[in-house]
């Protein structure tokens, strides 16, 4: 009697949550208020796959694109760059969205699949430097930063920090950013010193994602990682960069990243199979368009110059 | 007599029919039974044939000694390496470490509820003990991230606590519903008469339990730490959030690591599909597949053992 009485109670909970969650799922798909606006109605639906780090701003355009066409769905996911390119290449998304550049070998797989990856530069991200705020460390140059995660440099006492060991932090191999750090900043891209065999060292944390990073670097003295900027809180502290030793060291910033000072930036793109058309164009043009180029800001991305 | 005679001959006749069509109506059932059976045969041996077409080419490029020995993992690189040492070392440790926290909690748990406690008491720990295995892998992961690394961090004095150990604690809690479930399975199963034997001797409860119960039981509490052996070297969510995801080969549990799953969910979602990482990354996942089968087959062959010990 006493386990039938348990399991009744059991069950019923979970009916009523159960209950609960799906009517709640209801009330939110249900059919958009239809709101009148003038000129051509836009309707129809579309999907975008693909990056992380594009995820946060393609989530608002699609939003506000959503609100001022009452007639369109956008559906927004972040599987990762690579997963979102294989969606456009099986043609099971319309856009995706990358933060690293499409590669050859995929290419040649969605030509043979009669695909033709479009490329549109949407925003830029700048790739912060951080640390926990009482590191007296606040400026590094690029190549030191190179030292400390290919793991020839281990103690923050060999920059002239506290005598303790580097909790090197990075962003495991589904990021783009993972691969963008490592050519511009580890292997040194387009400096004098670029060496192309250089890798993440075996130490250094892999984590799957960007909050997980920070936060971890909020709470460890030690600890050093690279989010982008929009990821950046109070309780972490950028360091400036400087590109050689020679060099003034600049802080990420908006505005450092638009005059092309700060030397961590990098493009969020947009593939499309061909030339957009239709909706999809309309909702790229809104990208672009000075609105949507605010938002950019707001999310903590660099809107195009 | 005859009328009786040809009654029967009639009553038979109609039961061969009712026979008969009961007969076609249950080979359907029949059929259908059979037909769900083979449709779980066919849905294995397809993953395994799809992680074989998918995983094996792998070794047209790094041959099987240098994938399993390999310590370097560089999947992203040009050319790209693929060394799967770290991940089997970082797997074996994770799942050794749970196992070791988990067994004896697990089995003291089932002992107290088959044993000791009172029937209102096990009817409500039970059902909530089972409730813990329904706990999202993710939320555990949280816990782990937010509770459960800073302690260890400052506990051992390391440098995070990101480590193998925390991912172990949290993977003990995750296979401990199924331990504790199945050892108190096993554990009421045994015959009372062995108890009653055993107290008639003069024997503790204690004794009874120690000496009589869980010897007795021992084949049924195996195939439980064997599930939960299982459990624990699957589980991604929770070791990717918590592990830390070094790629060293780790020396201790106290090391930031990445066992093969947290490698799989890590890597797969920016691989080029069809590329050498998704060939590697399907081949760690085949090398996970055969693991886990193994420990389920021995499970299932000692849980068969127990049940024919005890079948009366």
């Amino acid at each position: 009697m006493r386990i039938k009485k348990w399991h009744k109670w059991l069950i019923l909970s979970t009916l009523l949550v159960g209950g609960l969650s799906l009517s709640g799922c209801a009330g939110n798909s249900g059919p958009a208020p239809v709101t009148p606006s003038p000129g051509t109605e836009l309707s129809g639906t579309f999907s975008i796959v693909g990056s992380n780090t594009v995820t946060p701003i393609t989530s608002v355009w699609a939003e506000d694109f959503m609100a001022i066409n009452p007639g369109v769905r956008i559906s927004v996911s972040g599987p990762g760059s690579g997963a979102g390119i294989a969606a456009l290449i099986d043609g099971t998304t319309e856009v995706c969205q990358a933060s690293r550049k499409i590669k050859s070998l995929e290419i040649e797989q969605a030509e043979s699949k009669g695909v033709y990856p479009y490329e549109i530069h949407v925003a830029t991200d700048a790739l912060s430097v951080v640390v926990h705020p009482s590191n007296p460390v606040s400026e590094l140059t690029i190549a030191q930063i190179s030292a400390i995660y290919t793991g020839r440099i281990t103690n923050w006492s060999e920059l002239g920090g506290n005598d303790a060991e580097i909790v090197a932090i990075s962003r495991d191999t589904n990021s783009g950013t993972h691969v963008f750090f490592k050519e511009h900043v580890v292997q040194m891209q387009g400096l004098p010193t670029e060496d192309k065999s250089l890798e993440y060292g075996p130490n250094v944390l892999m984590l799957p994602s960007t909050e997980g990073g920070v936060s971890e670097t909020a709470g460890n003295p030690n600890a050093i990682f690279y989010p982008g900027l929009g990821y950046i809180t109070d309780e972490v502290k950028p360091l400036g960069i400087q590109i050689t030793a020679d060099d003034i060291s600049v802080l990420p910033s908006v505005e450092t990243a638009l005059n092309g000072t700060y030397p961590i930036a990098r493009p969020l793109l947009y593939y499309t199979d061909g030339e957009p058309e239709g909706i999809i164009k309309a909702f790229i043009d809104y990208c672009l368009s000075a609105e949507g180029q605010l938002k950019v800001n707001e999310v903590g991305y660099v809107p195009l110059p | 007599m005859l009328m009786r005679s040809i009654s029967a001959v009639i009553a038979a006749a109609g039961k061969a029919r009712g026979l008969r069509r009961q007969r076609s109506g249950e080979r359907f059932i029949e059929g259908w039974i059979l037909l769900a059976g083979i449709l779980a045969i066919v849905i294995l041996l397809g993953i395994v044939f799809f992680l074989i077409r998918e995983g094996a080419p792998i070794f047209l490029h790094t041959n099987p000694w240098q994938f399993f020995s390999g310590a370097k993992w560089y999947p992203v690189s040009e050319p790209p390496t693929f060394g799967i040492l770290p991940f089997l070392v970082s797997t074996m440790i994770v799942t050794i470490v749970s196992t070791a926290i988990a067994i004896p909690i697990g089995i003291a748990c089932a002992a107290y509820l088959a044993e000791v406690a009172s029937p209102r008491v096990r009817n409500m720990v039970k059902p909530l003990v089972e409730l813990l295995a329904g706990i999202p892998s993710v939320v555990m992961g949280f816990i782990g991230l937010m509770l459960l690394s800073p302690l260890v961090q400052s506990t051992f004095n390391l440098n995070t606590g990101l480590t193998g150990f925390s991912a172990a604690i949290m993977l003990s809690m995750m296979s401990l519903p199924i331990i504790i479930s199945v050892s108190e399975d096993a554990l009421r199963a045994v015959p009372d008469d062995f108890k009653q034997a055993s107290y008639a001797l003069g024997a503790t409860r204690w004794e009874t339990i120690r000496h009589v119960s869980i010897p007795a039981a021992l084949s049924g509490i195996t195939a439980a730490v064997m599930l939960g052996v299982g459990r624990a070297i699957g589980e991604t969510m929770t070791v990717l959030m918590v592990a830390g995801g070094a790629l060293a080969v780790p020396q201790s549990p106290t090391e930031p690591m990445m066992p093969m799953t947290a490698a799989i969910a890590s890597g797969i979602g920016n691989a080029v599909r069809g590329g050498l990482q998704y060939q590697a990354l399907f081949a760690i996942g085949l090398v996970l597949f055969f693991i886990t089968l193994g420990v389920n087959l021995i499970a299932s062959r000692v849980l068969e053992r127990q049940k024919r010990r005890f079948a009366r």
